[in-house]
């Protein structure tokens, strides 16, 4: 099923015009609200007239998320205060977290854009469905219930925690599809063993998944697991929140919203714009955004573009899986985490040498963090009440800032491997698996 | 007496315990006691060394984390009752002991104490011998 083939199904040329139209009135739209676009848009010699098409896009300055640190909490709010009704903000970082204020058009557009991908999934108006993902400043719970509900499915606001309790809502309720990070559908499975249930006990036949990269390995087995079918879903904060793109039955890539959503791969060196089918790293444009409209964002995901038709009959560009990062940020437990978190937790700690290593590893089902540290000389003690004190603040540090727990490591100076140049602080296992 | 223990830091890794005795016996010290307090990821090591510069300066030499701590070396006959008579003694007296360990020769039996007062553990101790 196609929840507004209207728009899914649009042959390209309409697509071209319809994104071109959006552009130019976009453009036109921040130059005058945004002082940020504006400057950088006079710097650059640039008015919005010279935006006459959507390949013009390639004119335009780039955002990135230091732009949005930068001008935090509103300075790339394009919509007065009155306007805006609801604001999300990113998983913390140090310093600034980013705030993301939506119009009642925008929250219109997401969860017209998630009753779209809920519709490719198979979700009718007849299933229930359960939203684990977290309700908060997190946009993945509200942005998938408000989606459910455009559907007319019964959504079961779960959010996150209690997994017992989840289980028994599932099976007495006869819950159908669920929407949840890839590594909680893992644990649910796990805690439906540990209950003595299986998959015959459950009603489940859905799955969307996302907010943190999955392997084919780790579909399969949720998919045997709680007998489901399991989707991608895709989607971030700066950009709107879980519904930017989605799989369909073909599973062969994940449709782009592009009539919202305007895509693009460039080169993160050069920052030139890469032709279909390259891989690089994505950048999106949003064409309809009234709330916190973003030039060319980079999203830093890097991954391609796939063009044509597909068999479902949707002829939206597709996007393949994220194959890395352009930058260093990990994502564990569904949680962006920068190893410069870490570090500038470990600058500030006399009781620890400025050397370091992140180890990410999947124990389980669950993603987890070890952190190498190693004690300085003069803080080694011969009291391991003293020793494990210092372990303990490290840990508590860390919790505070990264929102996750982290193993602490203590290690002996030295022992860390130097390297030469770039320092390398990540160990992630979980790709090898 | 107080006498000086060399504590060394050590994470838990195969053969780390070894590299400290091979260092301290390619110089030609002795290791008269030795004990470890551990958790799942690092140690430390207690020593009680023929030569306590000589030790420490040879071990951070290689590299290891090292520090002196002051420790009461006692002597009691390797008997039954003795320690506990011993430690009845210090109890009494309230010393209280983050760790201690021992060692046997013969019919005499060593006991290194790491007492959280060394004056006050000194000074109960010699009230016994006295």
């Amino acid at each position: 099923m196609i929840w507004n083939p209207n728009k899914e199904c649009m042959s390209r040329d309409e697509m071209h015009a319809l994104q071109s139209k959006r552009l130019q009135k976009l453009v036109t739209y921040v130059y005058h609200n945004v002082p940020f676009y504006r400057n950088k848009m006079q710097a650059m010699d640039l008015s919005p007239e010279d935006i006459r098409s959507i390949d013009d896009i390639v004119k335009l300055p780039f955002t990135t998320k230091q732009d949005l640190r930068d001008n935090y909490p509103y300075g790339l709010q394009a919509a007065p205060p009155s306007e805006i009704v609801r604001v999300h903000a990113s998983s913390g970082t140090t310093g600034n977290p980013t705030i993301v204020g939506y119009t009642r058009k925008d929250l219109a557009v997401w969860s017209e854009v998630m009753a779209r991908c809920l519709t490719a999934y198979g979700v009718t108006r007849d299933d229930t469905f359960s939203v684990a993902y977290g309700y908060g400043l997190f946009t993945g719970g509200l942005g998938a219930h408000y989606g459910v509900e455009n559907l007319g499915a019964t959504v079961i606001p779960t959010s996150t925690g209690n997994t017992e309790k989840h289980i028994r809502l599932i099976r007495d309720l006869k819950v159908s599809g669920i929407a949840c990070t890839p590594s909680y559908a893992l644990y649910l499975a796990e805690t439906l063993d540990k209950m003595g249930l299986t998959k015959d006990d459950i009603n489940l036949r859905i799955g969307a998944f996302g907010a943190e990269p999955w392997t084919e390995n780790m579909r399969k087995e949720i998919e045997e697991r709680l007998g489901l079918k399991g989707y991608n879903i895709y989607g971030l904060s700066e950009i709107m929140g879980p519904g930017v793109s989605y799989e369909c039955q073909e599973q062969n890539g994940s449709h782009i919203c592009e009539d919202h959503f305007y895509p693009e791969i460039i080169n993160p060196e050069t920052l030139e714009q890469l032709p279909r089918g390259q891989q690089g790293e994505l950048v999106f444009t949003t064409l309809t955004k009234e709330g916190m409209p973003l030039l060319r964002y980079r999203t830093k995901d890097l991954c391609t573009l796939m063009e044509g038709e597909c068999a479902c009959g949707r002829t939206a560009v597709r996007m393949g899986r994220i194959v890395g990062r352009s930058d260093d940020m990990l994502i564990i437990r569904g949680i962006n985490v920068f190893p410069s978190q870490v570090e500038s937790v470990i600058l500030e700690m006399p009781e620890f040498e400025p050397q370091y290593m992140l180890v990410v590893d999947r124990a389980g089902n669950l993603d987890t963090l070890q952190v190498q540290v190693e004690v300085r000389r003069d803080f080694f003690s011969d009291d391991m009440g003293r020793m494990l004190a210092m372990k303990k603040k490290l840990a508590d540090r860390l919790k505070s800032v990264l929102s996750i727990s982290a193993d602490v490591k203590l290690m002996e100076p030295g022992s860390i491997e130097r390297s030469q140049g770039k320092g390398k602080h990540v160990i992630d296992n979980r790709i090898l698996k | 007496m107080t006498i000086k223990q060399v504590s060394v830091f050590l994470e838990n890794k195969t053969g780390r315990i070894n590299e400290v005795a091979k260092t301290l016996s390619q110089h030609g010290i002795n290791m008269q006691a030795f004990s470890m307090a551990e958790t799942t990821d690092f140690g430390i090591l207690r020593l009680i060394v023929s030569d306590v510069d000589k030790a420490v300066e040879v071990l951070r030499g290689e590299n290891f984390a090292v520090m002196l701590t002051d420790v009461v070396c006692l002597h009691c006959p390797n008997k039954a009752g003795a320690l506990a008579h011993i430690l009845e003694q210090l109890a009494a007296s309230e010393v209280s002991i983050e760790y201690m360990y021992a060692f046997a020769e013969d019919d005499m039996a060593n006991i290194v104490v790491r007492p959280t007062d060394i004056a006050l553990c000194e000074k109960a101790l010699a009230s016994i011998e006295g």
